[in-house]
């Protein structure tokens, strides 16, 4: 981590004002349809001021707070990836002059990638950014939209005030704390006496950015109260995840017949995973116009959670709910570790909050092969 | 590729128009589709109505009346392929309400000479009188969606529908989910292709599009009795545009008396 500075109000709005001035399109935390969205955001007005945020499993609501703060809420419904990967986007066309025609053009359809300066990231999103990296952009067969997107994107972390009720980062060792990938990061300072944030840099160009701001050097005392601040929130997690022996309790257990208890209450909604910053899973749609003479070829958002996702020849492999819920949580928690080398889930508690039948991934987890293990200890104390 | 234009008809049974509509709405689509298809059979549209047999038929509308019970197996004879649009002729529409009660006392609190109304005890979806080719759900139907059904059965590929819950249009168009939120919405049973209108405007689904794929329709009435919703609330949620869809007939009598 760089040296720490402080950075006033002011300080704050001439950050926004020198991202847009280097051609930036800002994306912050904004208050719309009762919930904290992203945006844009050009002035500090655009965020949202003393509003926080109410979590449990299947519940969200705002709420005001006592104080100012500006980032004074866990985490909104979104996460950066709508940016990044986009829910639907054109990856090419094709077009002939004639209907009967064997030949056509092929057209591409992206021009240049926008240039995102996201402001307000959490420590739990930035990991779930370097998950999507590993995934999207670091393997043999890069995603071309996602990787000009990356490049370009400036981020802004601000480190967590405090913990939502289903957050539990600190299970993960995601978070609260920002502790790589940003460019900046910010922590807010505030209380009677005075509303600032202590800035450092993690990129050259965030620390060229931050030279040219109204800055000063941080003291004892700032590091002191952000370093209360931070183990505040870690220590009022909303939730936590036993990690230890979970991918191979898991793995384990697939017939377990929770998973069938899950199903009862699991919608197939697939709303978990279209609010999980790590999912990345994305189909393909042709489309042609009624004459015949052109093609659009779209990329959007997919979920595991449909039965055309698993759809070969005839039929689904995952038919029934419980295999669709089995899929998706062992995928996060125990396959990814297989594939990727990492857990697929960093503890942001969206999959809870915005899973309207209220399913909890880590009650879920620690049932999973629960019985076995209770046989196994009335067998062991026998 | 056919020496003639497919030849388009557009038949309607006991429904409001609303989704023949939505293919005149079409504008400028409308005439791209009337340069790639002969528009032989549309009342709604043209006063010429050439005999068939027709390429493509899309049918609006349920099946009430035992005179529309003959006519639709009439149509299916002459359409190469058939395609019902909307929620009436896929489910049965809002008036299959009369499914769940007495049809003949209904018309007898309705007209003053009900003796003069023949009509069957139900109302009924085209595909449980005929073979239909693809069902496009929606009250009215999408006009994009519908666009899509056209143009792929014109080149001859499959339609893009999607049979997921409106719930992943909601993510997709960013919408914070009203449900979670405290509002209850049938989002989460509901198919997609409205593209998820209501919860944009901070009002729950009330399921025009039908069922989903494997709609699990008892969890969600659990989940709205937990934001306080009555028994009552729930049976009708499910007796809306799309009662008689079995998997909704069977959550709202779930929920009956």
């Amino acid at each position: 981590m760089g040296e720490e500075y402080r950075l006033t109000l002011a300080g704050l709005q001439a950050l926004l004002d020198a991202l847009g001035a280097r051609g930036y399109h800002i994306l912050g935390p904004r208050l719309r349809d009762e919930a904290i969205i992203y945006d844009e955001v050009t002035k500090l007005a655009d965020l949202p001021a003393g509003w926080t945020d109410r979590q449990e499993a299947g519940q969200y609501r705002m709420e005001r707070r006592a104080d100012n703060a500006l980032f004074g809420y866990a985490l909104g419904p979104q996460a950066w990836r709508r940016f990044l990967q986009p829910p639907r986007h054109t990856l090419w066309r094709a077009r002939r002059a004639d209907p009967a025609a064997d030949d056509f053009d092929i057209l591409p359809a992206d021009t240049a990638p926008p240039k995102f300066a996201f402001l307000g990231v959490r420590a739990c999103e930035l990991h779930a950014i370097s998950i999507q990296d590993r995934i999207l952009r670091d393997n043999a067969y890069a995603d071309a939209s996602y990787t000009a997107r990356r490049a370009e994107a400036f981020f802004i972390a601000v480190n967590c005030g405090m913990a939502g009720g289903t957050c539990f980062c600190a299970s993960m060792g995601t978070g609260p704390t920002a502790q790589t990938g940003y460019d900046l990061a910010l922590t807010e300072l505030l209380d009677a006496t005075r509303h600032e944030f202590l800035i450092r840099a993690g990129s050259a160009r965030g620390a060229a950015l931050l030279a040219i701001l109204p800055h000063t050097p941080a003291n004892e005392a700032d590091r002191a109260q952000e370093a209360a601040i931070l183990a505040d929130t870690a220590q009022h997690m909303g939730r936590t995840l036993e990690t230890n022996g979970l991918k191979e309790r898991l793995q384990a257990n697939l017939e377990d017949p929770h998973w069938d208890e899950i199903a009862t209450r699991c919608l197939s909604c697939g709303n978990c995973t279209m609010v999980c910053p790590t999912c990345f899973c994305t189909t393909l749609e042709d489309h042609t116009n009624l004459a015949g003479t052109e093609a659009v070829r779209e990329q959007r958002w997919d979920s595991c959670f449909t039965l055309d996702f698993s759809y070969i020849h005839g039929d689904s492999v995952r038919a029934g709910i419980a295999a669709r819920y089995r899929h998706w949580l062992t995928h996060k928690l125990a396959n990814w570790v297989d594939q990727f080398g990492e857990m697929g889930c960093v503890g942001c508690g969206r999959c809870l909050t915005w899973c309207p039948a209220a399913i909890d991934i880590t009650a879920e987890a620690a049932a999973i092969g629960r019985a076995t293990h209770d046989q196994e200890d009335q067998h062991g104390n026998a | 590729m056919a020496a003639h234009k497919p030849r388009l008809a557009v038949f309607k049974f006991a429904s409001c128009d609303g989704c023949q509509l939505s293919l005149l709405d079409c504008e400028d689509e409308f005439l791209a589709l009337a340069g790639a298809v002969e528009i032989a059979y549309f009342p709604e549209a043209s006063s010429t109505m050439a005999k068939g047999p027709y390429d493509l038929a899309l049918v609006e509308g349920s099946i009430t009346t035992a005179h529309d019970a003959q006519r639709i197996l009439k149509i299916r004879r002459q359409s190469k392929r058939l395609i019902t649009i909307g929620a009436c002729a896929t489910a049965g529409g809002i008036q299959a309400l009369r499914n769940f009660a007495d049809a003949q006392e209904m018309l007898a609190s309705v007209y003053a000479s009900p003796h003069y109304i023949s009509t069957l005890a139900k109302s009924t979806p085209i595909a449980l009188h005929v073979p239909v080719d693809f069902e496009l759900p929606g009250c009215p139907v999408n006009k994009a969606e519908l666009l899509e059904v056209l143009s792929a059965f014109l080149i001859g590929r499959k339609p893009v529908i999607g049979a997921h819950s409106v719930c992943m249009d909601c993510k997709a168009r960013g919408t914070p989910c009203v449900l979670v939120q405290g509002t209850p919405c049938l989002g989460p049973v509901t198919h997609a292709g409205c593209g998820a209108i209501c919860p944009a405007y901070r009002r729950g689904c009330y399921g025009c599009f039908g069922p989903m794929e494997q709609p699990n329709t008892a969890s969600l009435a659990t989940v709205w009795a937990k934001t306080g919703a009555t028994k009552r609330d729930i049976h009708r949620a499910f007796r809306g545009i799309t009662a008689a869809a079995p998997a909704f007939a069977k959550e709202g009598d779930a929920h009956d008396g």
